[in-house]
């Protein structure tokens, strides 16, 4: 990368030199307004995308009149809620009702800081017809991610868990028996299943001796050859099969999606603890869920599926790979909310705690003794 | 001079908080700001390179110790302290109190910290020295607590299995039956 | 770089708080949140002793104070709601039936 740099300074040198403290700190503003446009944007083509597969899924097209075919529905969807009544219920806490949403949306984007979703992005160098060689406008390249922090896949953890009080607050500050009951069972239900999750985690933070998801990542880079000739990418997911399944399941539980959305299901409960919300309050819940889903989906892409590589992918293009991937998972997700039948709270904890969370810990030691046996 | 910054910002968000916590009359809204003072003391063990503990505040403290702590407000429904006794037993509503009190607290801090600053070089900016071992690693910690400290690593986790069915053999409702 | 006595006048400062809520507060679970200050408190101090000293002790010595806060949160909190279900109230001054 420093040799190219050197190769094209000298076509940047006449003006080029003003702007150059600068580049950096706007490429950075413009990739984290990116992200950040981009977790909204996904929410809002996932509401589009879950009634369309839901809809296809039950042999009938979903929403179809709204823009050609139905693709500007979100649109609309967004447009009634912020247009709707905001109601607050009288015996209703004036500071937490509101900072429960908002603490849930918070901290579902904020997860997002950690995670990775390229490689290396340099800018440069371009050669053009009438300027000549422009050298690499980002040097040393930014690395696409906002934070590359070294304890990235607990800070993701942590930012998770605190996204268990908005639900747990939404419930108290409404003031209603169903919404308590619903808020309560929820976080019950978040923190029973965050204990698989992070054993899950641990197991593929030893097959990759760091905690950095970007480090975790690159070390996913390559090919195994099976039985000598067939190529197999070194993604964690072919060696950690049980641990992946594990992780999944653990993630929707998390993100209290189906088949675990009891707290919140409008059969059982009225609607949980979002009963008394309305409007952009309300809006702001079911944002959360899905940039959590988001989240999830990209943590996983990068911690089995090998992130952005793939094989014959070029690294600058590995984002696309990326994208890909997130959206295959993301795809299962809404697969699974409308193929199989809601847990029972019961059933619920019941699997988190007697058959998920002794498997996470049994795929734990396993791989720690296979790692041990394979490097010694 | 941008860890100046953050260094004074956290730290008067920890102390705001934290005095807070102490003169609230819903238990609810002190355990919300205690959670704000352990995100504020996050940031400064991030400050004193120390990344694994301050993500772990934030697991442990403010995500598992916090939420126990707002669950038995909820259950309990713990009331707000009545107005009207409030006003009357607040400790920090009472002249006497109030001026007797602070000056015990600030007596205390000035004691606590001249005792602390018993170290004789307690003007060294801290993380100038030894810069090389401050990328810590996890990998040390970890190889540090499982060969030197493995006695006290084992003996805390039969304490967290006692704690663990101490609380719930605590909290259970006695039936008749 | 802040200097190691900034960090230890901010503990003291947050240990004297914590203690005063155990003095002052008339109610069971304040005076427990008081406690988790002081602990915290004493958690900042090991961490900016420990980098100030160029090691690691003071981080291991953290999660065994972190482990031992939770171990006694849970016991206390277990503790109060049996003692509300007996006496429902959370103030202290109502549990004083030994007193002479």
């Amino acid at each position: 990368m420093h040799a190219a740099g050197a190769l094209a300074r000298p076509a940047r040198d006449g003006g080029g030199a003003l702007m150059e403290p600068f580049i950096r700190p706007i490429a950075i503003g413009v990739m984290i307004f990116i992200v950040f446009n981009a977790l909204i944007m996904a929410s809002a083509i996932l509401v589009l995308a879950e009634r369309k597969i839901m809809g296809f899924m039950q042999q009938r097209y979903g929403p179809y009149l709204v823009g050609p075919h139905g693709m500007l529905q979100p649109i609309a969807d967004i447009l009634k809620l912020v247009f709707k009544e905001e109601l607050r219920p009288k015996g209703a806490d004036k500071w937490l009702f509101t900072l429960a949403p908002v603490l849930s949306v918070v901290a579902a984007f904020v997860a997002f800081a950690t995670v990775p979703y390229g490689a290396e992005l340099a800018l440069g160098p371009w050669t053009l017809p009438f300027v000549g060689t422009i050298g690499p406008l980002l040097d040393p390249p930014i690395k696409l991610g906002i934070a590359d922090v070294n304890v990235g896949v607990l800070v993701v953890f942590a930012v998770t868990s605190m996204g268990v009080y908005g639900i747990v607050l939404a419930g108290w500050a409404s003031n209603s028996k169903y919404s308590l009951f619903g808020g309560l069972r929820a976080s019950a239900q978040m923190i029973s299943y965050e204990l698989s999750y992070a054993t899950a985690l641990a197991a593929v933070i030893l097959l990759a001796g760091s905690l950095s998801l970007r480090e975790i990542v690159d070390s996913q880079q390559g090919f195994w050859y099976l039985f000598g000739v067939v190529p197999v990418p070194k993604w964690y997911f072919f060696v950690q099969i049980p641990g992946f399944l594990i992780y999944v399941i653990a993630g929707v539980a998390e993100t209290n999606r189906a088949p675990f959305d009891f707290p919140e299901a409008e059969q059982e409960l009225v609607a949980g603890y979002n009963t008394e919300y309305s409007s952009v309050r309300f809006a702001l819940f079911p944002q959360a869920e899905y940039i959590n889903m988001v989240t999830m989906s990209a943590v996983a892409t990068d911690l089995y599926l090998g992130g952005w590589h793939f094989p014959g992918l070029p690294a600058e293009y590995g984002w696309i790979a990326f994208l890909v991937k997130v959206a295959f998972f993301l795809f299962v997700y809404i697969w699974m909310r409308w193929t199989v039948p809601r847990y029972r709270y019961d059933q619920l904890m019941k699997f988190g705690w007697k058959y998920l969370f002794p498997a996470a810990v049994l795929n734990l030691i396993a791989t720690a003794a296979l790692v041990l046996y394979f490097n010694a | 001079m941008p860890e100046t910054i953050t260094f004074y910002l956290f730290a008067a968000l920890a102390v705001g908080a934290s005095v807070l916590v102490i003169g609230q009359r819903n238990p609810m809204y002190s355990v919300l700001l205690l959670i704000a003072s352990f995100g504020a003391l996050s940031g400064l063990y991030i400050q004193l390179d120390a990344p694994f503990v301050a993500v772990a505040q934030i697991i442990i403290y403010a995500g598992a110790i916090m939420v126990l702590f707002l669950f038995v407000v909820m259950l309990l429904n713990a009331p707000k302290e009545d107005g009207a006794d409030w006003d009357r037993t607040h400790p920090l509503r009472q002249r006497g109190v109030t001026r007797w009190g602070t000056l015990l607290v600030a007596l205390l801090i000035v004691q606590l910290a001249s005792a602390l600053m018993a170290v004789r070089e307690y003007d060294t900016p801290v993380g100038a020295q030894s810069d090389a071992t401050s990328v810590n690693s996890v990998a040390d910690l970890g190889r540090s607590i499982f060969t030197r400290h493995t006695f006290a690593f084992e003996a805390t986790s039969i304490l967290i299995l006692v704690a663990m069915v101490g609380a719930v053999v605590l909290a259970r409702r006695e039936d008749a039956q | 770089m802040i200097p190691l006595s900034h960090y230890l006048i901010l503990s003291a400062t947050l240990f004297a708080i914590g203690a005063a809520g155990v003095f002052l507060r008339k109610n069971l679970i304040t005076i427990l949140l008081s406690v988790e200050i002081m602990l915290n408190a004493v958690n900042l101090t090991f961490v900016a002793f420990g980098r100030f000293a160029g090691d690691l002790d003071g981080q291991i010595i953290t999660f065994f104070v972190m482990t031992v806060a939770a171990a006694e949160a849970a016991v206390g909190l277990a503790l109060v709601i049996a003692l509300f279900r007996h006496r429902e109230s959370l103030n202290p001054d109502a549990f004083t039936s030994l007193k002479w």
